[in-house]
């Protein structure tokens, strides 16, 4: 589909949103619908697409395989390292009160990370899962 | 109102399903899984699950199509059909869906305020969510705060996933003549 | 109570039934691998269904708390089936990469195939 005008242009200019939608969907997920797992899932929606629109060699380039293959683990270690903060103050494991001086901000900050942490391993996961598949058909 | 709108699309959904069973296109068989998951996000707004809306139509809808597709593009697109009789099926489905059926009428009714479910611990998340967490979002604040275990066990349980996707498929592809055992494709397609 | 306000009442979960046996029915009776695992999916959804169902207060509004809202709907069953969804995707691929495995070393996806050529070696 490399040589289709209309799909490269239109795709090149939804690209950015879907990634700008992704976003908004991970940092806004306090306030409204969203979080980790569909920010994550958005956006390696968004790395698809560009790899359907303009081929795995052109995706290897903006996230290489095996950059995405090590954020697989780093999400997860995130999560669990962020629930290591309570039994470090001495309370119990994933208790974010030693996050801040204010439990109320401490919690706001632990369920900010630990988003952050279900975002990299989403993301990281689906986009591994689609370079396995697509690159198991090239060879 | 809300009710009847619900079983308009609660309808549809059971069409696509039917579509489903009966097909032997396994590509439109995909593609219609992936009308089913938009269905079914958008009989989720009614339910007002809107989180579980937007994870079903960006998963169901969008990337589990799209695997589907590429295991489509490696094996092959169509269903053959087997000699095997589908009475047994057919009797074993009945039975359970009878069984289902018996045990809903047990079942409060739809929408009530008054349920168990409303009772337990769902008030207390309602109205101490924001004061405890600062998150509006009760269902952000129950997945990521109260339920974090849960959420870190799921996280776990997708990274297993990725690996052992990396296990199966990673590396060069076998050549069939490689492998003696194997069945020659061409046999079964003449 | 009469019988068609029952059958309003109660539609939901007879949807939900009819999605799960349909599932059911799609594992046992078909023989193809691929199909097999979108059965599994169709089962998974309906249990999302089971779930949201009962969650759901008429005249409530999405768990996001605001201060012109006093009724909501259950945030419990959201949470869980979120995480639920996701996983389902993950363990549905790994799934398929085994049925694409298993297409590699059979040369074919239907089960019968598959156990008849067993039976050869």
């Amino acid at each position: 589909m490399k040589h289709d005008v209309i799909l490269r242009i239109g795709a090149k200019l939804i690209l950015p949103f879907i990634l700008l939608f992704a976003f908004y969907v991970q940092f806004h997920g306090d306030y409204g619908p969203g979080g980790g797992f569909q920010a994550g899932v958005m956006s390696a929606g968004m790395l698809i697409l560009y790899s359907i629109v303009f081929g795995n060699d052109a995706l290897n380039r903006v996230a290489p395989r095996a950059v995405v293959e090590r954020f697989v683990p780093i999400g997860a270690l995130l999560f669990a390292t962020v629930g290591l903060a309570g039994p470090w103050a001495g309370k119990r494991y994933l208790d974010y009160t030693p996050l801040a001086h204010d439990v109320v901000h401490a919690r706001e900050w632990g369920i900010l990370l630990v988003e952050v942490g279900v975002f990299i391993t989403v993301a990281a996961t689906m986009t591994t899962i689609y370079y396995a598949f697509t690159e198991r058909g090239q060879t | 109102m809300e009710a009847y709108i619900l079983m308009a699309l609660l309808a549809l959904l059971a069409a696509i399903t039917i579509a489903i069973v009966f097909q032997r296109s396994l590509f439109a068989v995909v593609i219609l899984a992936g009308i089913y998951s938009f269905l079914m996000a958008t009989v989720m707004i009614v339910l007002d699950a809107v989180d579980v809306a937007m994870t079903e139509a960006s998963v169901g809808a969008g990337i589990s199509t799209v695997v589907f597709l590429a295991t489509l593009h490696l094996t092959r697109a169509r269903e053959y059909p087997r000699p095997r009789s589908v009475m047994l099926p057919l009797f074993v489905s009945s039975v359970v869906a009878a069984v289902l059926v018996w045990g809903t009428f047990e079942l409060p009714r739809f929408g009530a305020a008054e349920t168990p479910i409303h009772q337990h611990i769902a008030p207390h998340y309602l109205k101490e969510a924001k004061r405890e967490t600062g998150v509006p979002n009760v269902v952000t604040a129950v997945l990521a705060d109260y339920r974090s275990f849960d959420t870190l066990g799921e996280t776990t349980v997708i990274f297993t996933g990725g690996i052992g996707i990396l296990v199966l498929l990673r590396g060069r592809r076998r050549k069939r003549g490689e492998d003696k055992d194997a069945v020659d494709p061409g046999v079964r397609d003449a | 109570m009469s019988l068609a306000s029952d059958f309003v009442s109660h539609h939901n979960y007879f949807v939900t039934i009819l999605l799960m046996v349909s599932g059911l029915y799609i594992v046992i009776a078909s023989g193809n691998m691929i199909k097999k695992l979108v059965g599994l999916s169709l089962f998974q959804t309906s249990v999302y269904l089971l779930y949201l169902t009962p969650a759901k207060i008429v005249g409530g509004t999405a768990p996001v708390l605001d201060d012109k809202f006093a009724v909501y709907s259950n945030p419990l069953p959201h949470a869980l089936i979120l995480t639920a969804i996701v996983v389902g995707i993950a363990t549905i691929s790994l799934g398929l990469a085994i049925v694409t495995r298993i297409y590699e070393v059979y040369g074919t996806i239907e089960e019968d195939e598959i156990f008849s050529s067993d039976g050869e070696i």
